[in-house]
């Protein structure tokens, strides 16, 4: 079904109406099949002691779409992130955990490797490399340099072609998450949001398959968040397979094309971001008593709304045990 | 006056000796180690008493002394690959408590009196082999070394013309320091004033470069120095002692410069990120491990052709004054390594013959002037760290976003 789509993007799945049909059939159960999952994970638990950060049974996500994961905070959200993507293991390694992207088993798979595959993560909290200028952060990210093979780094003919090809796509994505000014500055000089962007735009410079961000509009302005989303809707429609984790639910809705519901280390719920929201597993676990106001909305904020939420639960709750 | 300039002439002929030039050469590895790569190896002394008995033993044992140099440093190679293998992956003072220990050992090792001589069937009986505590005089292997001298014979002096070519009288000397002192100033004062314009262009460095050998040349002007062309400890040695550490800063100047030096710094920085930007962090501090070493291995070789093969010259002590040199030169940078160790030397004489000279043997004798010169020395290195922690050629930005 989403043959015509792929002829006409060139890869991507550009047009909404291909993707909404694409996801239309798939079962809106936690852990259900997709029709081309990029990635896919199988019994993965994470303990911290006696604490279970991540308890995850099966999930796949679908190629070429966004999609968010989503829950409240100390779901395991970054756990999840940091055990598939190579930087911690699972307690359950070696007893049933499995996981595999893009066909390739990666149980064993060191980080750096990991990321040569194809599927690059940020980090919640930002690793810019502070006393290192915004260009030489970009610079690194791109893969293949033959200027970094020790034997021809001495022989500066050998890479300086590359060298010029790269920092030329290094700038246009500055310019793109205006950053390009700061560009001859160190890292360390930036302020956080501009760390963020920083540390996504280092992330594209690996060309990756899939993009995997951990609350990448956190701190960054509305403006250029709205921006930014367009560009990572534009990766998406040019092929590029995005998972990013972000609690501002207007962001979710906007972009997302499936949701992913975390809570407890569990997957709670999956569906379209307009339906998954009324689930009454993420009620439950994650939206507690305000499951029927708009996450977005702004009313939320204000304490009396809270209080009469609570208020509203507490009646309901003490009127099931009567 | 004749006082101070016999003190200067100690100081300057400390500055140019082969001693200093092996310790900077160890430097400019450890700059990549340390400087570069956030590698905290407190066993640099290791690396080069390893290069050290390499050579000597196998020169020694009758091989030729090209291969004598490549088995010094394939020592090296082999010391850095075992020290590194199992500690790289860890946390770094993973590598400063076992380079430190491994240093320790292989001091201890070559002081001990069952190597002292060759007993075995595999290498001629009855020479020296570590020389157990005595260690290895230079006269039993710098012979190769000084055979392939093309200096002839007999003595030379440096720079052959100087303040007696002009009558010899005090004036003469004392305008050349003058002039010395100028010429220094006025390089401090340009490299300051470049360094606040935004590019710097070749222009600026050819200035810089003729400063600095304007200096230099003024400096053996009026303290010329005289030696034997090949002998040991002459011109010869002093040769391709610096040869060594120009060719050694250029490749360093190269590495660093190139997108691997690239990778070093990000390592240095943050290696998770480098690892979710898919580089193979282990691989690459290795390799930084590795040529660091090599650097290390060759200062050493530099550093005994002069004098002798001995352990306890190449002990824990030199890999301090190492990291002094390092942090007065400005760590990760690339002139840093060179001046800080001449700078560290040549001030630690010129603090010696200062503190013989004027203070009398009943208050500091000559052995304690010696130790008061490591005090000195001690506290101008604290007054750095405090006053200028980029050392004289760091980068005080870079120094800002300590994490
Ligand atoms: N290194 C650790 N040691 C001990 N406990 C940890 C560790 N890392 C995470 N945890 C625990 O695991 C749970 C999940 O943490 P995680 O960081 O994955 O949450 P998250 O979903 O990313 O939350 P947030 O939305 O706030 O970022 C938390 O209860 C946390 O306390
Ligand atoms: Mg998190």
């Amino acid at each position: 079904m989403s043959e015509s789509a792929t002829i006409t993007s060139g890869g991507g799945l550009a047009d909404p109406a291909a993707r909404r049909s694409l996801m239309a059939d798939v079962d809106r159960t936690p852990g259900s099949a997709k029709p081309d999952a990029i990635l896919s994970v199988d019994t993965i638990t994470r303990q911290f002691g006696g604490v279970t950060a991540v308890n995850v049974e099966h999930l796949e996500v679908q190629r070429g779409i966004i999609t968010a994961l989503i829950g409240p905070n100390g779901a395991g959200k970054t756990t999840f992130f940091n055990l598939i993507t190579g930087f911690d293991k699972p307690t359950s390694a070696g007893k049933g955990a499995r996981w595999s992207f893009n066909g390739k088993e990666l149980g064993r798979t060191s980080a750096s490797s990991v990321a040569k595959s194809g599927m690059v993560r940020t980090f919640q909290l930002t690793k810019s490399l502070n006393r290192m200028t915004v260009m030489d952060n970009m610079m690194l990210g791109a893969q293949g340099q033959s200027g970094e093979r020790l034997t021809a780094s001495m022989f500066r003919p050998l890479w300086r072609g590359q060298e010029g090809q790269v920092s030329e796509k290094a700038l246009g994505l500055l310019e793109r998450f205006k950053l390009l000014e700061k560009k001859d500055d160190y890292a360390g000089s930036l302020s956080g949001g501009q760390r963020k962007l920083l540390e996504m735009a280092r992330a594209l410079m690996t060309d990756p398959t899939m993009i995997m961000l951990d609350e990448p509009m956190a701190g960054v302005n509305p403006a250029l968040t709205q921006s930014l989303l367009g560009h990572v809707q534009s990766l998406r429609d040019d092929g590029m397979t995005v998972l990013f984790v972000e609690h501002d639910m207007h962001v979710v809705r906007h972009i997302s094309d499936w949701v992913v519901v975390m809570a407890e280390g569990r997957v709670v719920a999956e569906g379209p971001a307009d339906t998954v929201m009324s689930d009454p597993a993420v009620v439950d676990a994650y939206l507690g008593a305000h499951h029927d106001t708009d996450l977005g909305d702004d009313a939320l904020l204000e304490d009396d709304s809270l209080e009469r939420e609570a208020a509203a639960e507490e009646h309901q709750r003490e009127e099931e045990g009567q | 006056m004749d006082q101070i300039f016999a003190i200067l002439n100690a100081t300057v002929s400390e500055a140019i000796a082969p001693a200093t030039a092996g310790v900077a050469i160890a430097v400019i590895g450890l700059n990549l180690h340390f400087g570069f790569t956030g590698l905290l190896n407190i066993g640099q002394a290791g690396f080069m008493l390893l290069g050290a008995y390499g050579m000597a033993i196998s020169v020694v044992q009758g091989v030729p002394m090209f291969f004598a140099v490549l088995i010094g440093l394939g020592l090296a190679i082999l010391f850095a690959t075992i020290l590194g293998a199992p500690t790289l992956k860890l946390r770094g003072d993973y590598l400063a408590i076992v380079t430190i220990s491994a240093a320790e050992i292989i001091r201890y090792v070559g002081r001990l009196a069952q190597f002292e001589k060759c007993e075995w069937s595999w290498c001629k009986k009855g020479t020296d082999f570590t020389g157990g505590s005595q260690g290895i005089t230079s006269s039993t292997f710098t012979t190769p070394f000084k055979s392939i001298s093309f200096f002839g014979d007999g003595a030379w002096t440096l720079s052959p013309f100087n303040y007696t070519s002009l009558g010899g009288s005090t004036a003469v000397r004392v305008l050349g320091l003058l002039v010395f002192l100028a010429l220094v100033v006025g390089t401090v004062f340009f490299v300051r004033a470049r360094r606040a314009a935004a590019a710097r262009s070749w222009t600026d460095r050819l200035v810089v470069a003729v400063l600095v050998v304007l200096s230099v040349a003024t400096l053996l002007f009026v303290f010329p120095q005289t030696m034997s062309r090949t002998q040991t400890d002459g011109w010869w040695v002093r040769a391709v002692a610096w040869t060594l550490v120009a060719v050694s800063t250029i490749v360093v100047l190269l590495l660093v410069r190139s997108p691997w030096g690239r990778l070093l710094r990000g390592i240095r920085e943050d290696e998770e990120a480098m690892r979710s930007l898919g580089k193979n962090v282990f691989a690459v501090k290795m390799q930084a491990l590795i040529i660091g070493g090599l650097f290390g291995a060759l200062g050493g070789m530099v550093y005994v052709l002069a004098s002798s093969v001995q352990a306890d010259s190449l002990g824990r002590q030199i890999t301090f004054f190492a990291y002094t040199a390092l942090l007065i030169g400005g760590a990760a940078s690339i002139f840093g390594p060179v001046l800080g160790t001449v700078i560290f030397y040549s001030a630690r004489i010129l603090i010696r013959e200062a503190a013989r000279t004027y203070v009398p043997n009943s208050i500091l004798s000559d052995n304690q002037a010696q130790a008061f010169s490591f005090v000195v020395v001690g506290v101008i290195l604290m007054l750095i760290v405090i006053f200028r922690p980029q050392g004289i050629l760091g980068n005080k930005r870079e120094l800002r976003f300590h994490v």
